[in-house]
């Protein structure tokens, strides 16, 4: 068997066995590394940024970008605030206020990008700041704390010992893999990604597909933003600054293609993971966090150039 | 005795287990323009690929002016002097027409020996293009951007990038496949003068009636294998297609038998702004029209605006008598029209998804369970296009991206015929596809005929046109300049109308 043949099939499997690895390798230099509280941990750390990544993981493969997942954070994370003081409003109001704000930025997103033909980095990169901008109006600049405790159990609780936040994101994994592989929306959404002319040659409706893309990544974002503001019992405008980047790293370690039409949930639950397992480790071993973003920087370099190896032709 | 240039002999080259080259042999002698002939997959890129030094072969001998070749890189190719025109152009279209053609040398251009010769000198960059494309007297402006240029231009670009090269031996594939007939006179004049000038070409090429206007000499490869090398004038059409094909081909196109059904599809008076005007035609059920006339009459221009690929600007289009209006591809293809496009890679699959999902991708409504997909369904649909169609595919799961030129083909003709189509239009309908599947394609063509199907043929290969379809449709210049029966249509009096 030839040197490329191997290459290639390293990197279609290469993210699952360098996570195998590296789990390997922490549980046995770490003892701490394989115990159920610090697993839980991890899983509670990385499910905000899974839910980021889920979200982008959509909108990449149709070829698209979106940069403003960490203001779609603060904008739902403040919104939910609003509304989640104790003796109030119900659960449920804040929630949806939340979700609906991340849906409707997302909407908004998909329709700039559909309407005015402006590339998704660009007209994302704008909303980023009007997203940043609308949640420090919202909350008067100030983070919005007494929260009440129904709404903070989403972040914080626990279900039969297991962390709140580790089963809504089996639940979102579950959802968004079903998306993606069972139902026609999914299926064009590689098409378009793929070669977006054919697709609509093929009697694809673009715009459809593109809406429903940045509005589940608004969604999902919103998903995120709740679950952070649930966590630290407080809406915080500044929140989720940076994140996604984090999510987009998730993305591209799970064999996400920027160019578009190709990934999947699982590529991405684990590239999302592998973020998560590595902070925690380099954590425990006491790794400064200077020298852990170094280290995330080279992952994801490496990750990218796995993958184009993997795609190579003969 | 004139000299050979390039001297390659049991050439063999394997990928992982499968003989893509088979003790090929094959000799170029100095000032001759050599076609190099075979089905798609007979190995011709391979061996290509080999002798410019991107693939390195298994066992073999290439020997170029005396000194061997095996071991050398594209870059060492091209200082020895062997250049490719690509199919694919590779060209920066942002930089100009004189900038492409010294890419690479600005230093040596530069004047300067010391580490000054980085500092760009465009007026010298400038006079040499002139110069150049003076001597080749091709009129093509050396300041142009070369975006703005058409293809054919382009591909002057990089036969003047391979002159001053000092290219001994250019290898040019397809270079006719996206260029207009006046345009190819051209080109052939350029390939004249430079055998003239000593420089051998490869030629590669799909259509015919080229090869023996063109070439000295022709070399057949068959699945990989050396067939025969043999002058042009000792071979006709026939014989040549046998060799390709390792068969005869007897009945190229299918009989027409298809009585004429009812009326399917009617144009009046349709008109695109600076592309076509007042065009107007008719095509019943079971019929196949043939869209004749020269690159750039309008032809595909018109099926873009049927199937709501582009906005027309005027007039009707009426199906089954009831007006419509397809603005945009889903409409037109629930309003039950089906497109094969010319741009297979462009608009006809998608390269990264399988033969199944692209096969279902415009008939999903049929292949769905609410928001899911039916995969059931899915898999008994695709089974029978692949049936159907003879598509070879080791199974529907494969990506497209790997399939032959004419089995992609058949999988966008499948995936139209899916969607339930009352008219199809096939633009191209052969292009870059080998002769055997060629046949294939034109029994399948007509078997849709037969089925009721109304059919709308656009073609540049005039035999093709005259062997296919009932009626004709000739236009030049974006007007259409005559409607043509089957009897009374010959090559000369389409010619004389596509011109008009």
């Amino acid at each position: 068997m030839d040197r490329s043949f191997q290459l290639k099939r390293f990197g279609q499997y290469g993210i699952f066995l360098a996570f195998a690895l590296i789990c390997l390798a922490l549980a046995l230099s770490t003892p701490r590394f394989f115990t159920l509280p610090n697993l839980l941990i991890i899983g509670t750390q990385v499910s905000i940024n899974a839910l980021l990544a889920f979200g982008v993981t959509f909108v990449i493969i149709t070829g698209g970008i979106d940069l403003s997942l960490g203001s779609m954070v603060a904008v739902a994370g403040v919104t939910a605030a609003m509304f989640a003081h104790p003796d109030t409003y119900p659960l449920l109001v804040p929630l949806f206020a939340g979700l609906g704000a991340g849906v409707f930025f997302g909407a908004f997103n998909g329709f700039v990008i559909t309407k005015s033909k402006v590339p998704p980095f660009i007209v994302t990169l704008g909303t980023m700041t009007i997203g940043r901008g609308l949640a420090l109006i919202l909350s008067k600049g100030r983070p919005i704390s007494n929260l009440s405790d129904s709404f903070n159990f989403i972040g914080g609780g626990n279900v039969f010992g297991v962390p709140f936040p580790i089963i809504i994101l089996i639940i979102a994994f579950i959802i968004c893999s079903i998306i993606l592989n069972k139902t026609v929306l999914g299926r064009y959404m590689y098409a378009v990604g793929g070669n977006e002319p054919a697709a609509r040659a093929s009697g694809i409706s673009v715009t459809n597909v593109k809406m429903w893309v940045y509005t589940l990544c608004g969604l999902l974002s919103a998903v995120g933003g709740i679950l952070l503001t649930s966590r630290i019992t407080t809406g915080q405008p500044n929140a989720g600054a940076g994140f996604e980047l984090d999510a987009i790293a998730a993305a591209i370690i799970g064999g996400t293609s920027t160019s578009g039409g190709t990934g999947t949930m699982t590529g991405t639950l684990i590239g999302a993971l592998l973020i998560g397992v590595i902070s925690n480790s380099l954590d425990l071993l006491n790794v400064t966090s200077y020298y852990q973003q170094v280290v995330m920087g080279i992952i994801i370099i490496g990750a990218v150039v796995l993958d184009s190896m993997g795609k190579k032709d003969r | 005795m004139i000299e050979s240039i390039l001297k390659v002999s049991n050439l063999s080259k394997s990928f992982s287990g499968v003989k893509a080259l088979d003790n090929v042999h094959f000799e170029l002698k100095r000032g001759e323009v050599h076609a190099l002939m075979g089905e798609n997959g007979a190995g011709k890129s391979t061996f290509m690929k080999i002798l410019i030094g991107l693939l390195a072969p298994d066992s073999g001998e290439i020997s170029f002016e005396g000194t061997d070749l095996r071991n050398s890189n594209v870059s060492d190719t091209l200082k020895r002097g062997i250049s490719m025109i690509h199919q694919e152009i590779l060209i920066i279209p942002e930089l100009t027409v004189a900038q492409n053609i010294f890419l690479g040398r600005e230093k040596e251009l530069s004047g300067r020996k010391d580490w000054t010769s980085g500092w760009l000198n465009d007026t010298a960059i400038d006079k040499k293009a002139a110069v150049l494309l003076e001597e080749m007297g091709v009129n093509i402006d050396r300041k142009a951007k070369m975006k703005h240029l058409s293809v054919a231009q382009m591909q002057m670009v990089e036969i003047a990038k391979a002159i001053s090269n000092d290219a001994k031996v250019i290898i040019m594939d397809e270079p006719t496949s996206a260029i207009s007939d006046k345009e190819v006179d051209t080109l052939f004049k350029i390939i004249k003068d430079l055998r003239a000038k000593g420089v051998s070409i490869i030629y590669i090429s799909h259509k015919m009636d080229e090869i023996f206007e063109i070439s000295d000499t022709i070399t057949v490869l068959r699945d990989g294998q050396y067939i025969a090398t043999k002058s042009a004038v000792e071979l006709d059409k026939p014989s040549l297609i046998a060799m390709m094909v390792g068969r005869e081909i007897d009945h190229m196109f299918p009989e027409s038998n298809s009585a004429k059904g009812d009326l399917a599809l009617s144009i009046n008076g349709l008109c695109r702004k600076g592309q076509f005007s007042d065009i107007n035609f008719e095509v019943h059920a079971g019929e196949i029209l043939g869209f004749a006339g020269l690159m750039g009459a309008g032809r595909t221009e018109i099926a873009r605006v049927i199937f709501g690929l582009d906005k027309l600007d005027g007039g009707e289009i009426r199906i089954k008598n009831k007006s419509v209006i397809n603005k945009t591809p889903r409409e037109a293809i629930e309003n039950g029209i089906g497109y094969v496009s010319e741009d297979r890679k462009g608009l006809g699959f998608i390269p990264g998804m399988s033969v199944k999902d692209n096969t279902t991708l415009a008939s999903m409504n049929r292949h769905r369970k609410g928001i899911f997909i039916d995969q059931t369904s899915e898999r008994i649909s695709t089974e029978q296009m692949i049936d159907d169609l003879r598509i070879k595919t080791a199974d529907m799961d494969q990506k497209v991206t790997y399939l032959s030129g004419g089995n992609q083909q058949k999988v966008v003709i499948g995936k139209v015929l899916l969607a339930a189509p009352e008219i199809i239009i096939l633009d191209e309908p052969t292009r870059g596809v080998d002769v055997g599947a060629k046949f294939e394609i034109y029994k399948l063509i007509r078997n849709l005929a037969d089925k009721g199907i109304a059919i709308i043929m656009i073609s540049s290969e005039l035999s093709e046109i005259l062997g296919m379809s009932d009626r004709i449709l000739v236009l030049s210049k974006g007007k259409q300049t005559a409607i043509l029966s089957r009897a009374e249509a010959t090559q000369e009096l389409i010619m004389k109308y596509a011109v008009a």
